[in-house]
């Protein structure tokens, strides 16, 4: 049988239309293509794939269930390994994952595995009318910090074994960085709001509005007759450069930026939580968190978007599919500059004219690769005398964030590293006594499918300390 | 959803409203804030807790009409709900080791200057209380401040009622007269406590300011509240959320933080200008 030695492309809307809109970008495979990608799995024998997966679906024999079209058979193989296939096929990076172990990708393109795995899960969406059902309560009690996709992969793996688990958000919406962070054009809110309802259905309790570390303590939860405790609290403090200028107005964390266009919708006409719309706008940093940044910013009416990233593109850290995204769309990648210093409006002739204060451009230094530092990476190394100008109206800081302080500041005997990140073992535990964490809120910024892997893992553990009981 | 108990109106424009919280009722200390949504589609402000009654798992709140979300909050009536209530943010004001207090409020700042007052007057520390409005319609808390400090001073700026001047001026007279303060902490209009730092500086006295810049999480992960401090070992970043909202006066750069909270200037007036219309409507559609 002739193999296809290309992926089927993934449809999405033309980009330049879909830089004036927030729906989303990807459209999903048909059942057609579906059905004709899953016939370039050659089911093999090692299933290398699956170690590349952090929560190791089992991919071959998913795919051999769509290749039949039994697309709720295909579902249910994945969901007994992974809480939110919806999410995950949207925004895995399967290119470093599962997919850059795909034994078809040593000769050709690999499987995609990513738009197969979100076509099952929208598909049991779309299809399935069955609702989960809550199994018998085991009489334990687990309270879970944070309901990103840690928290919700730990609440739903215990659900699932019978626990009584409440969820404590500290925003008004449950999902985390899945509602607050990640825009709509990539993850629509409407299928993290399914996800959530799924974790209801099967009994978890979830509480917004609770800030554990100030409503309340995590000592307090045990008082209340939790038995264990997992912290998935995420990112915590933005970072910045440390260069003058970060307080202009104009200047913001991707956190705040995103935030204030996918948690509070200011993406709409006149909303109730102002933005900056147009303009010429520049994001620093890399990451997925730079792409969503610079490409919220180009759909918010941006005349000019740049992405500004101090490597080279081979560097970018970011999935590949968002920076082709990105460059489709027209976004400027302007690679091996680094951002020194933010200049701002001041006139000196009028104290009160309304631009004072603001950004009028940013001047950066052009960089050379030297050689690789501890990341592996090659060390950018600024060339001296190129500083230039760029001339930009808004400043998107996507340089990382540092852990949430709340906890451990309220939480005695809850040991962190130097980074600030919550100390764990291999088993997820914390230095505190049936205290578990994962997510970002150890490792500090990194993957949705990474964080729900450690709140896999952390369930496994408390259900083997619980139930050992 | 959040239900306000009491509504009760302090000034044309300033309302105090007591929320059912009772997680947050006993919980918050003098100092401490809370950000609420006042519906589905409501933006989150912080404002601060003006008092709590644990057993009625109550929130007192205190706030002056401003903008739409204000002008909204204080259309809710008593009985109503409000979408969002989370707290307690921010730091406790420091109380340790201080025996001789003056607290310096400004306006419906002085919402936020009477449980510290209050706090201070409890664990016993001699309260010396300085409020300023612009005028006599403003004047709120007169009674509360009388209750809890030794000595009270009340200004207006335009000597409608009080004495006439900014706080300022009683502060500048006892300082320059030889009193000392263990702390001088002010709640206030960012220009206002501006120049109380100017004058607690002139006399070396030690002073807190109370900041409130613009936030969305207020749990430290936006980083839009962010001010300079101009520290001894250079300028440092600091989030009023999680490493505030108290901070010495003499490292604020007030000017900077002047600056960003007018980031949004005239939108927001454009937004209030619109709900206020928006109610007009409605008022007049019912009369009609």
């Amino acid at each position: 049988m002739a193999l296809d030695p290309k992926k089927h492309e993934m449809p999405a809307q033309d980009p330049q239309v879909r830089a004036h809109n927030f729906d989303e970008v990807a459209l999903g495979y048909t059942e057609e293509i579906a059905l004709a990608e899953a016939q370039r799995c050659l089911n093999c024998k090692n299933k290398p794939c699956v170690e590349g997966c952090p929560v190791n679906v089992n991919i071959p024999d998913f795919i051999m269930k769509a290749k039949e079209g039994d697309w709720e058979g295909a579902y249910q193989i994945i969901n007994a390994t992974s809480t939110l296939p919806a999410v995950c096929g949207r925004v895995c990076p399967q290119e470093t994952q599962c997919e850059a172990k795909c034994t078809m990708g040593i000769k050709f393109e690999p499987v995609g595995i990513g738009r197969l795995e979100r076509f099952v899960a929208d598909w049991h969406n779309a299809n399935a009318k069955e609702k989960a059902v809550a199994p018998a309560s085991n009489g334990h009690k687990v309270a879970v910090v944070g309901s990103g996709p840690s928290g919700l992969t730990c609440a739903g793996d215990l659900a699932k074994k019978g626990y009584k688990v409440s969820v404590f958000e500290a925003l008004h919406t449950a999902g985390g960085v899945l509602v607050y962070g990640i825009p709509e054009f990539r993850l629509p809110k409407a299928i993290v709001a399914r996800e959530v309802e799924g974790l209801k259905d099967l009994g978890v309790d979830i509480e917004t509005n609770v800030i554990i570390g100030k409503t309340l303590t995590v000592d307090e939860l045990f008082d209340m007759g939790f038995e264990a405790v997992f912290i998935g609290s995420g990112a915590g403090l933005p970072m910045f450069m440390n260069i003058p200028g970060e307080s202009l107005k104009g200047v913001f964390s991707a956190n705040e930026y995103l935030t204030r266009s996918n948690l509070m919708k200011a993406f709409r006409d006149e909303p109730r939580t102002p933005i900056m719309k147009g303009g010429k706008v520049a994001v620093v940093g890399g990451g997925n968190v730079a792409m969503d940044a610079a490409r919220t910013a180009l759909r918010l009416g941006a005349e000019k978007v740049y992405i500004v990233y101090r490597r080279s593109m081979e560097e970018l850290p970011a999935r590949a599919e968002e920076v082709e995204h990105a460059i489709e769309e027209g976004i400027d990648f302007r690679l091996l500059n680094n951002p020194v210093e933010i200049l701002g409006y001041n006139n000196p002739d009028d104290p009160r004219d309304p631009k004072n204060g603001f950004v009028r451009g940013m001047r950066c230094i052009k960089m050379e690769l030297g050689e690789p530092d501890a990341s592996g990476r090659r060390r950018p190394v600024p060339i001296p005398g190129s500083e230039f100008e760029l001339d930009v109206d808004a400043v998107i800081m996507a340089l990382g964030t540092s852990p949430n302080p709340l906890i451990k500041n309220t939480t005695e005997g809850l040991e962190v590293n130097r980074k600030g990140g919550i100390i764990v073992d291999e088993a997820g535990l914390t230095s505190r006594e049936a205290v578990f964490a994962g997510g970002d809120a150890v490792t500090g910024a990194a993957t949705v499918i990474s964080a729900m892997g450690a709140g896999k893992l952390a369930a496994a553990s408390i259900d083997k300390m619980l139930s050992g009981k | 959803m959040y239900k306000i108990v009491r509504r009760k109106a302090l000034r044309p424009t300033v309302t105090q409203l007591e929320v059912e919280a009772p997680l947050v009722a006993r919980k918050a200390k003098p100092g401490q804030f809370i950000i609420l949504r006042i519906d589905e589609e409501g933006e989150r402000i912080p404002l601060t807790v003006a008092g709590t009654n644990p057993e009625k798992g109550t929130v007192k709140i205190i706030f002056q009409v401003v903008g739409a979300t204000t002008e909204m909050l204080n259309h809710v009536p008593e009985g109503g709900y409000i979408q969002d209530f989370v707290g307690p943010l921010g730091n406790a004001t420091e109380t340790e080791g201080i025996k001789k207090v003056c607290i310096v409020g400004g306006g419906v700042g002085c919402a936020i200057a009477m449980p510290v007052a209050q706090e201070f007057h409890r664990i016993g520390a001699e309260v010396t209380s300085i409020i300023g409005f612009r005028s006599e319609d403003l004047v709120i808390l007169e009674d509360e401040f009388n209750e809890c400090s030794d000595k009270l001073y009340v200004m207006t700026d335009d000597g409608s009622y009080g004495r006439q001047g900014n706080v300022t001026v009683p502060l500048d007279e006892m300082l320059s007269a030889g009193e000392k303060f263990d702390m001088i902490i002010t709640i206030g209009p960012l220009i206002m406590m501006k120049f109380v730092t100017l004058t607690a500086k002139k006399y070396d006295a030690p002073i807190t300011v109370s900041m409130s810049p613009i936030m969305i999480d207020g749990t430290g992960m936006c980083g839009g509240c962010r001010l300079t401090l101009n520290t001894p070992e250079g300028p440092k970043m600091k989030f009023a959320c999680v490493d505030g909202p108290d901070f010495n006066g003499y490292e604020v750069d007030f000017d900077e933080a002047i600056s960003r909270g007018r980031m949004y200037f005239d939108y927001e007036r454009h937004m209030h200008e619109k709900t206020c219309n928006l109610y007009k409507q409605a008022d007049e559609a019912a009369k009609a």
